[in-house]
């Protein structure tokens, strides 16, 4: 329902209702060619926001309504597509929906006309309802009142937050309506605003406004999506260390120096005469730090990527040695069941954590033996194939049993399942249960770490090591560069394309001049540099900066009817594919689990009736006592 | 020859053939069949072309009026016959439109004002390039060199420039001969007041101040310093537009009238002396290059001559000082010219500003002819009075004792920016009309040359009704000199530099007949035996890269002297072709040892050198422009109205609607567009894109729905179709 209620299709028709200034007229047709008919903002004059809330703005709307409807239906007459909007406002909740409802809801509107939409919906409470005057809000200045639908019935109560041009998010007028955080809430005020004469946003338009507007540049744009997506505190704080322009600026200052330095050298190309000559070592410093802050960004490439989709591990080992142990008190839950019997674990379980910022996944799998138990069988089954997929494998071993001949099995079949697949996922072994015995008694044990890229030692029921763990991997993966909390910028995959681009001109040039090539020829690897810095920040226009665009913020397409359908179904099917993975998932769980709570069941009944029993003997007993006294 | 008196006996006979019928306007030009095949013209591109209507037509039409004897139809008339208007005139009267040469003055056709000097750095990329087109401006600095030298050779290929010292008075009477005898080619001396409109706003003609009518469909204006052109000596003045000879007045009004925006730019020129009173005993002599370089790839015109010398001098303390306390008595620095000179080619003075700590100045002292004493002060050009130059000349080392035959000048003009033109150099504003060289704003005979080939094709196209034509900024330099010009909104004399040029190892000397004589002999400006010529020499050099690809070496001489100049070693079975790309090995190091080709002429042997060794950097360059091209190749709806788009900065916006770029890339380089408003200009362009593909569909969809309906309206069917 609510996805129905919000799709743009709902409320096209209120698009064709839109207040114009003029009617538009049947040969205006040949007009249209010049003016594109979506996204509209971008075509129509900015005005003022004293201009857009005037009365006149306002009376218009109510005197145009009807000849607009009449518009829909000569529109529909003539056979020809609906007249072009004008209107540059749009609207649209910019909380998230779905989940449980929170307390507050925000309605966002931004456009030249957003004072005068909700002047037309929002009734200051300070204010008398019948007063006609037009809402003139003061910038920045929260009002509280309530919103109208257009039968003049309260839908909800509101703080209303205007924010006017240029001091906004956009650098268009802005208004937020903070609502109750209800959906229905939501809806109702969202609907009483786009009957009103704002526009549906398209999918992140508030921020594709504010990078047309020039409030932010391109990396800053895309980072606002990471941030808002951001999973861990790292992550956050790279987007957030993005948008505020630490990548942009660094990039920024590489190009300008790129810049400086071509125009240093064609300088002398024309007027030798008149400059000083280029000191080469000099250019050679200059060209050296550049491409150590090349570099130095580049580094963080490989840290993006892990703080966006994280890293899987997969926890080996024979049977009952603490897997699970480990996993629950890595993850700090009772995620897994651990109980004295090998072989508890069957499926693979799933916990989350994060370290270092990295939000990874861990995955304990079932102990692997030979065993006849068909369910279990299905569990090693998994518990290889999960190994295979993931970014880095703990083998655990017991301390106990020190390094047993199935362990020299187990890593021999995860080795040749490796070199079968030519991954190169690094292994770490995992000694647990140190708790149990003294360190030195482990010389078994210690023959066999060569075969590994690091070795631990753990208690899981201590807590001991699991920073040693943390540590091992934030090595293997090559994060220790990066300490945990500090605030970094990181780049994407786009921008990394670049930035290589941009390092392997930045060598060139360098052999260049050791070759002592003529310094005409630097100009163009320098340029080169430029050209791929350009790109990142958007300065230097490129067919991917616009393919980017457009793929991000859906400019210039409307969906029509049956791709909206399209879209809808496939989101579905999605859906219940998925209800029905989790669904099997969990059947599968509860059998188990209720095989063992019958088991355990069984037992505590054994244990009752004992316990009644010996009751019922103590009470004889007693008796007897008694009975003797 | 014949020709000229053919020509000329027809315009006369022109005259009198009346004119009245207004229905055959465009496309009646009497006697253009009365003239016999030329040898000029091989390539049939015009014979079915409208230039040629049967001279039938006229007599059949004729009405012996009054008005008839006045006027005097052309396809192309050239008004100005510098540098622009010769090659206009050639260009348009070869491509076989008839074509007239309005002139001030017959005996100064084609003069050198100020240096007497072809080419210098990029300057002669562009004579390299006009040659390649099928102009004249290369083949007649080699005909009349004094001295020639290649300037840059240390710096790489693209930036190496060929610079001829030229005899002045040899170059104008060349040019004067040439533009005599060439077909369909007739000079008049005329002063042109106004140019007459037709009903569509296009050009119909000029007229002169006495009166006179010359009709044409095309008309290409090179006015030179001459357009209310003053000429300043300190604070004394005069309207001139070169010491001796008047202005043109009048035109400026006229074409301002028409809504054309004028401004007004200097330039100026030094002092002569008389080199029999110079003591070049303590001056430094520069001789010309032993191996002399070419500017035409037409061997014909490769013969050497006796060289000259030039001398370098400096400026002095004396001269600085001198400077200095005459500052108030220059017009830039007295305040009394507000023209902007150009900054590029700056007078002593400004020069003596600007680089406050530079001790001193290179002066050259550069003959101005084989036959006449007069010795040109290269960089000493100053605006002070005549009575401290001579003072000031002395100042310098040799010529302390020295006598000066003319004064330093400065001469003011108008021009008009040339965003008023497109990239065709035709006006937008009306058809037909066309602009070139100085009025344009450039400084340079190179620059003026340059725009003159291309309007002068366009011209003679225009007249043709064929589609004009546009060199692309990535082109050449010419390519890059209409592109600054017609793009930024330049307010001072525009002088093309290596630098302006983004991707100038493409648009190397060596490699301009292959850039651009195909596209010469595609427009009809290259002969069969120029493009026998051409074809033989890319033969040649292919072949010879295809022999180095496949020769093999191993050890020997040729080895050992390639690792002892490159300090790398040699494997064997090394190709010749590696060994060239090997650093400090030329193909000399071939020549030496027996592995060159005899075959080759010293220009080609370049050539396949730098194809070879920059190999890398040549493709590279090429990647980078193809990326680039792609992008700002995107064009831009003429009638996109700029003041609508709400993205575009204000200032974008202003300068956007006034220069009206034809491209992205165009738009990129417009002062005060910033990359935010290329990005928000691509989006509207996709936007658009999508939105036309999306309303054809929908009204096919329509059509489809009103033809099944049974109900088609009068409306419906319009926009269908």
């Amino acid at each position: 329902m609510a996805s129905l209620l919000l799709s743009p299709l709902r409320f096209r028709h209120f698009l064709y209702k839109r207040p114009k200034l003029k009617p538009p007229s049947p040969l205006s047709f040949t007009s249209l060619k010049l003016r594109p008919r979506f996204p509209p903002y971008l075509h129509s004059c900015h005005r003022s926001s004293a201009a857009s809330s005037s009365p006149l703005a306002d009376s218009d709307h109510k005197t145009h309504a009807l000849l607009t409807f009449n518009d829909e239906r000569a529109a529909l007459l003539n056979g020809s597509h609906p007249q072009p909007e004008n209107a540059t406002t749009i609207a649209a909740i910019v909380t998230s929906l779905g989940g449980p409802p929170g307390a507050v809801g925000i309605v966002r509107l931004s456009g030249p006309s957003a004072v005068a939409v909700v002047g037309h919906v929002f009734r200051p409470s300070r204010r008398k309802s019948k007063s006609k005057r037009p809402w003139r809000p003061t910038s920045h200045v929260v009002e509280y009142g309530v919103v109208l639908d257009p039968n003049g019935n309260v839908v909800d109560e509101v703080l209303a937050v205007p924010m006017l041009a240029p001091r906004s998010y956009t650098r268009e007028d802005v208004v937020e309506l903070q609502c109750h955080g209800t959906q229905v809430c939501l809806n109702r005020v969202l609907r009483a605003c786009l009957e009103a004469g704002a526009r549906l946003a398209e999918p992140g338009e508030f921020t594709l406004r504010a990078f047309l507007n020039g409030r932010l540049d391109l990396t800053q744009a895309e980072n606002v999506d990471r941030l808002i997506s951001a999973k861990s505190v790292a992550a956050a704080d790279a987007a957030l260390a993005a948008i505020q322009g630490g990548f942009s600026s660094m990039v920024k200052s590489v190009r300008f120096q790129c810049i400086e330095l071509l125009t240093e050298i064609e300088a002398r190309l024309d007027f030798d005469d008149e400059m000083p000559p280029l000191d080469i070592n000099q250019v050679v410093n200059k060209i050296h730090s550049m491409s150590q802050d090349v570099e130095s960004a580049l580094e963080t490439a490989n840290y993006d990527q892990l703080l966006q989709s994280g890293l899987q591990i997969a926890i080996l080992g024979r049977p009952n040695v603490g897997k699970s142990s480990l996993l629950n008190a890595w993850s700090k839950t009772e995620r897994a069941i651990v109980t004295e019997i090998a072989g508890t674990t069957r499926d693979v379980v799933e916990a989350s954590i994060t370290v270092g910022g990295i939000p990874i996944t861990l995955l304990d799998t079932a102990g692997i033996r030979e065993t006849n138990d068909v369910v279990e069988k299905i569990g090693v089954e998994r518990s290889e194939a999960v190994a295979m997929g993931a970014d880095v494998i703990i083998m655990t071993i017991s301390a106990l049993d020190g390094w047993s001949p199935e362990d020299s099995e187990l890593l021999d079949r995860i080795q040749s399942n490796k070199k079968s697949t030519g991954s190169s996922t690094p292994i770490i072994l995992v000694i647990n249960k140190m708790d149990c015995v003294a360190s030195d008694c482990l010389e078994r044990v210690q023959q066999n770490v060569g075969s590994f890229n690091k070795h631990v030692l753990t208690s899981a029921i201590t807590g001991q090591g699991i920073q040693d763990l943390e540590k091992a991997i934030l090595d293997i993966v090559g994060l220790n560069k990066f300490p945990a909390g500090s605030r970094r910028w990181t780049v994407n995959q786009r921008q990394c394309e670049q930035l290589v681009r941009t390092k392997e001109a930045l060598a060139r040039l360098k052999s260049s001049i050791e070759e002592e090539i003529p310094f005409d020829f630097w100009t163009i690897d320098l340029r080169e540099a430029a050209m791929a810095l350009g790109h990142i920040s958007g300065e230097d226009i490129s067919e991917e900066v616009l393919t980017n665009i457009f793929g991000k913020f859906c400019i210039g397409k409307e969906l029509t009817k049956e791709e909206l359908k399209e879209k809808e179904k496939t989101r579905k099917a999605k859906e219940k594919e998925k209800r029905k993975k989790l669904e099997q998932e969990k059947e599968f769980e509860k059998k188990r689990l209720e095989q063992e709570m019958k088991k355990r069941q069984e037992k505590e009944k054994k244990k009752r009736e004992e316990m009644k029993r010996k009751e019922k003997e103590k009470a004889k007993m007693k008796m007897k006592h008694k009975m003797k006294k | 020859m014949a020709t000229p008196a053919v020509t000329l006996h027809l315009s006369r006979l022109a005259r009198h053939l009346p004119f009245s019928c207004p229905f055959f306007k465009p496309v009646l030009y009497p006697c253009a069949r009365i003239l016999p095949k030329l040898p000029f013209r091989r390539r049939a591109g015009f014979s079915s072309s409208r230039f040629t209507v049967s001279a039938s037509v006229s007599p059949a039409s004729s009405n012996p009026g009054n008005r008839g004897l006045d006027d005097e139809r052309y396809d192309v008339i050239v008004v100005g016959g510098g540098h622009a208007g010769c090659e206009a005139a050639l260009a348009s009267a070869r491509l076989g439109a008839r074509t007239l040469l309005l002139t001030l003055n017959i005996d100064r056709i084609a003069w050198q004002p100020c240096n007497p000097a072809v080419g210098g750095p990029a300057k002669s990329q562009l004579v390299h390039e006009v040659d390649a087109l099928g102009g004249e401006i290369g083949k007649i600095a080699d005909r009349c060199y004094l001295q020639k030298r290649i300037l840059n050779t240390s710096r790489g290929p693209a930036v190496r420039a060929l610079r001829a010292q030229t005899d002045k008075r040899e170059y104008a009477t060349q040019m004067k001969e040439i533009v005599e005898s060439t077909p369909n080619l007739s000079i008049r001396e005329a002063m042109v007041t106004d140019i007459l409109l037709g009903k569509n706003d296009d050009i119909e003609g000029v007229r002169t101040f006495f009166g006179m009518n010359f009709y044409a469909p095309s008309v290409i204006l090179t006015t030179g310093t001459f357009m209310s052109g003053k000429i300043w000596v300190g604070r004394t003045s005069m309207p001139a537009g070169r010491a001796g000879e008047s202005a043109s007045l009048g035109l400026t009004e006229n074409l301002q009238r028409l809504g054309f925006e004028t401004d007004r730019l200097k330039t100026g020129t030094p002092a002569r002396v008389d080199r029999r009173t110079v003591d070049y005993s303590g001056l430094e002599p520069q001789h010309g290059d032993e191996e002399v370089g070419w500017f035409s790839f037409d061997l014909d015109f490769h013969v050497e001559r006796e060289q000259m010398c030039c001398y370098l001098t400096r400026t002095t303390k004396s001269t600085h000082q001198l400077i200095r306390e005459n500052l108030h008595e220059t017009p830039t620095y007295g305040g009394w010219v507000e023209a902007k000179g150009p900054r590029y080619c700056p007078s002593i003075e400004d020069k003596i500003v600007r680089f406050m700590d530079k001790e001193s100045h290179q002066i050259f002292l550069e003959p101005e002819g084989r036959n006449v004493p007069e010795l040109y002060v290269q960089g000493f050009s100053t605006g002070l009075p005549e009575r401290l130059q001579l003072p000031l000349l002395r100042t310098l080392p040799g010529l302390e004792n020295c006598s000066m035959l003319r004064p330093a000048y400065a001469v003011e003009y108008d021009y008009l920016p040339a965003h008023q033109c497109s990239r065709s150099l035709m006006t937008k504003k009306i058809g037909g009309l066309f602009f070139s060289g100085q009025i344009n704003g450039t400084t340079g005979y190179e620059e003026a040359a340059a725009q003159g080939i291309v309007s002068g094709i366009n011209a003679a196209r225009h007249a043709d009704g064929k589609p004009l034509i546009v060199l692309e900024r990535e082109s050449s330099y010419i390519g890059t000199l209409i592109d600054d010009l017609v793009t930024k909104d330049l307010r001072e004399p525009y002088r093309m530099l290596t630098s302006r040029s983004e991707h100038r190892l493409l648009l190397r000397s060596d490699n301009a007949d292959s850039r651009l004589t195909p596209l010469g002999r595609e427009i009809g400006l290259i002969d069969d035996r120029r493009w026998k010529l051409y074809q033989d020499k890319q033969a040649r050099i292919l072949e010879e890269k295809k022999r180095l690809k496949s020769v093999r070496i191993s050890g020997g001489d040729l080895s050992a002297n390639v690792t002892s100049l490159s300090c790398q070693p040699v494997k064997d079975f090394s190709t010749l072709e590696s060994l060239l790309k090997k650093p400090h090995v030329e193909y000399k190091v071939l020549d030496k040892h027996g592995y060159g080709n005899e075959m080759l002429s010293r220009v080609e042997k370049q050539c396949v050198e730098i194809d070879i060794k920059y190999e890398g950097f040549i493709v590279r360059q090429q990647n980078q422009l193809q990326q680039m091209a792609h992008q700002q190749h995107k064009r831009l709806p003429e009638d996109l109205d700029y003041n609508a788009i709400a993205t575009l900065s204000l200032e974008a916006r202003e300068k956007l609607s006034k220069v009206r770029p034809q491209t992205i890339g165009q738009a990129s380089r417009v002062g005060g567009v910033n990359p935010a408003d290329i990005t928000a200009l691509l989006i509207i362009l996709e936007a658009n894109r999508k939105m036309a593909y999306q309303e054809k569909r929908l009204q096919l969809l329509n059509s489809v729905k009103t033809d099944t309906d049974g109900h088609i309206s009068a409306a419906s069917l319009k926009e269908t179709n």
